[in-house]
């Protein structure tokens, strides 16, 4: 038995999902909470906000995410990567950082606009 | 830029950009933004974690990206912007106010405006505010400074942190340094029960197991240069140290994440009434300040939990604005009420109370051929105008409400509707009632699954059930469900 507080809304139901029990999910007040409960027992997910070195005139650091929500477990070893980037302006929002994070479909992408 | 404003916007954050890009959409022309930082955007630059926008862009944004949405919107449109700029000074007037400000720029200037509006947004309570007692090391920050520090300009500020408080800043920096390769030792809160939202207390402490001290406080700080060592210790109910519950931590940097105080030097300068409960300015319905002409909207007039219901008050407060210098210039209407006023009644310059709603009655009444009717239809106006100057209610609250927002609601000024943003003193877990009373009668009452202090709560009023009140005084207050 594993339990959660859900996040998917300010209630904070507390829940307890049972993976020997194909992860039945009770305490959720919601079938929100439910879905939620199982996907954070069987995959845990999450999106990576840092930022990266830019060769700017006014800002020296540039905002990054993760446009699709890595595995939790693979969070610190997607920080590393960031640490030998350096961009060059421009930059668009959007623009690709690290393309295809460990081989899967999530890119971190940049978030903000430096022209300069 | 100009001389003269019909409209200047005192900040370039979220509620600055959202006020001015409202007033620009609802007919003003001569609108200036400025902002102190040498860009647009304010504290969502610096936020570049994600969860904004959710509920006014309709999917998940970092601050940056929720910022340079409003910045695309401002720049396709003719609003002046200063930035690098500091206001020092509003002098209000009865044709208009009058700022003085300062800027990299164009040096020390005075521009006229018709309207104002003050999104100056908060700012950090700091050790000074708490008292912590012990020496004065290097390594104390306010978690906002922090922010500023590694995410725009990039310096860490830490290697072995401890976090005081337990509000979203708190929560969202201590992720942050873990993931920056610093250890948090630990998040200390003073209350029983967390400051900031669930998801942040789940996705920032849990996920990278930082301890939650709660009914805990720092009450020593040491280290001579640098900081290095606190002491943790338990409060008791009345939030006393409790003794021999003393916790030591080996840390070199402490975070502060206890509280937001409203920055309104500039605004009580001016004169502005300021409610002791928010600090911020206390406003009526639409965002008018007790200076005719200066608005508020955003974190300057009370502390939100979520920039997107900053955004929604800012379009308010410009609507607001714009309307407040269109009604003033209106000539077409000020013939009207002349017109209204010739038939001998009793009207006092009613330039500013309704009058969309009041210019149309009128013409409607002057259209009327029957004489009977036209002078039922004219006393009958001027009865609700005389009414309605007189006619504010004042917002009170019991001990289980902190504050609203607004305080004061001029009920002829009410279109439909009016939200009143409040915030409940202790949580709420179980189903209770928000009710609002006029002495012992319910004027209306909303039932709510569950209330949290660090949440906002908001209810919306009719002008039925406003036009139904007796009396000057609302009273809101929470009540078990009957």
């Amino acid at each position: 038995m594993k339990e959660y507080v859900c996040i998917i809304c300010p209630r904070g139901c507390h829940l307890a999902v049972d993976e020997e029990n194909d992860y039945a999910v009770t305490g959720n007040g919601c079938l929100r909470g439910a879905a939620y409960g199982r996907e954070e027992a069987m995959h845990p997910t999450r999106i990576v906000t840092s930022s990266v070195r830019v060769r700017s005139r006014i800002h020296p650091r540039c905002p990054v995410k993760t446009d699709k929500a890595i595995a939790k477990s693979d969070i610190m070893k997607a920080m590393l990567l960031l640490d030998d980037v350096e961009l060059s302006p421009p930059v668009r929002r959007g623009d690709v950082v690290i393309a295809s994070l460990f081989g899967g479909e999530a890119n971190f992408i940049a978030t903000r606009d430096i022209d300069e | 830029m100009h001389d003269e404003y019909e409209l200047i916007v005192i900040g370039g954050g979220p509620a600055g950009l959202g006020a001015a890009l409202s007033a620009r959409e609802h007919g003003l022309e001569r609108i200036l933004v400025v902002e102190r930082d040498v860009q647009l955007g304010g504290i969502l630059n610096q936020c570049i974690h994600n969860g904004f926008g959710l509920h006014y862009f309709g999917e998940e944004l970092t601050g940056p990206e929720y910022a340079a949405r409003l910045i695309d919107r401002l720049n396709g449109q003719a609003i002046d912007v200063l930035c690098d700029a500091m206001v020092l000074e509003i002098i209000p007037g009865e044709n208009g106010h009058t700022l003085r400000l300062m800027s990299a720029d164009c040096g020390y200037r005075t521009v006229g405006s018709q309207a104002i509006i003050l999104a100056m947004g908060c700012r950090e309570r700091t050790r000074g505010a708490i008292q912590i007692p012990g020496t004065r090391a290097a390594g104390i920050f306010t978690a906002g400074t922090a922010q500023r520090y590694v995410n725009i300009e990039g310096y860490m500020v830490g290697r072995r942190i401890i976090i005081l408080g337990s509000g979203d800043i708190g929560l969202i920096m201590a992720r942050r340094m873990v993931l920056e390769g610093a250890t948090v030792v630990a998040c200390v809160e003073i209350m029983p029960y967390p400051g900031g939202l669930t998801r942040n207390i789940v996705q920032c402490l849990q996920d990278f197991d930082i301890p939650l001290y709660l009914s805990h406080t720092i009450t020593r700080i040491e280290g001579k240069q640098r900081v290095e060592k606190v002491i943790v210790q338990e409060v008791d109910d009345r939030f006393h140290p409790i003794d021999g519950t003393d916790i030591a931590f080996d840390v070199d940097t402490v975070l502060l994440s206890v509280g937001l105080i409203p920055e309104n030097e500039l605004s009580r300068a001016a004169g502005v009434e300021i409610d002791s409960k928010t600090s911020g300015p206390i406003v009526y319905e639409n965002g008018e300040t007790s200076v005719p002409g200066i608005f508020a909207c955003g974190n300057v007039l009370h502390v939100h939990d979520l920039v997107d219901f900053v955004t929604t008050e800012s379009e308010g407060a410009g609507k607001a604005a714009a309307e407040y210098v269109l009604r003033r210039i209106d000539v077409l209407e000020k013939r009207i009420y002349e017109k209204v006023s010739h038939d001998d009644v009793n009207l006092q310059s009613p330039s500013y109370d309704d009058p969309q709603k009041v210019a149309c009655e009128a013409e409607h009444a002057r259209a009327s051929h029957d004489d009977v009717e036209r002078s039922a239809l004219i006393d009958d106006l001027s009865k609700k105008l005389v009414q309605g100057r007189s006619y504010c209610l004042s917002i009170v609250r019991d001990e289980t409400i902190s504050y609203t927002v607004p305080q004061r609601i001029r009920v002829q000024r009410v279109d439909k509707q009016v939200s009143v943003f409040f915030r409940v003193k202790n949580p709420q877990k179980m189903p209770k009632c928000i009710v609002f009373r006029d002495g012992e009668r319910i004027v209306a009452s909303f039932r709510r699954p569950y209330m949290m202090p660090g949440e906002m709560e908001r209810v919306t009023l009719t002008r039925e059930q406003l036009d139904d009140v007796c009396g000057n005084e609302l009273l809101i207050s929470v009540e078990e469900i009957r």
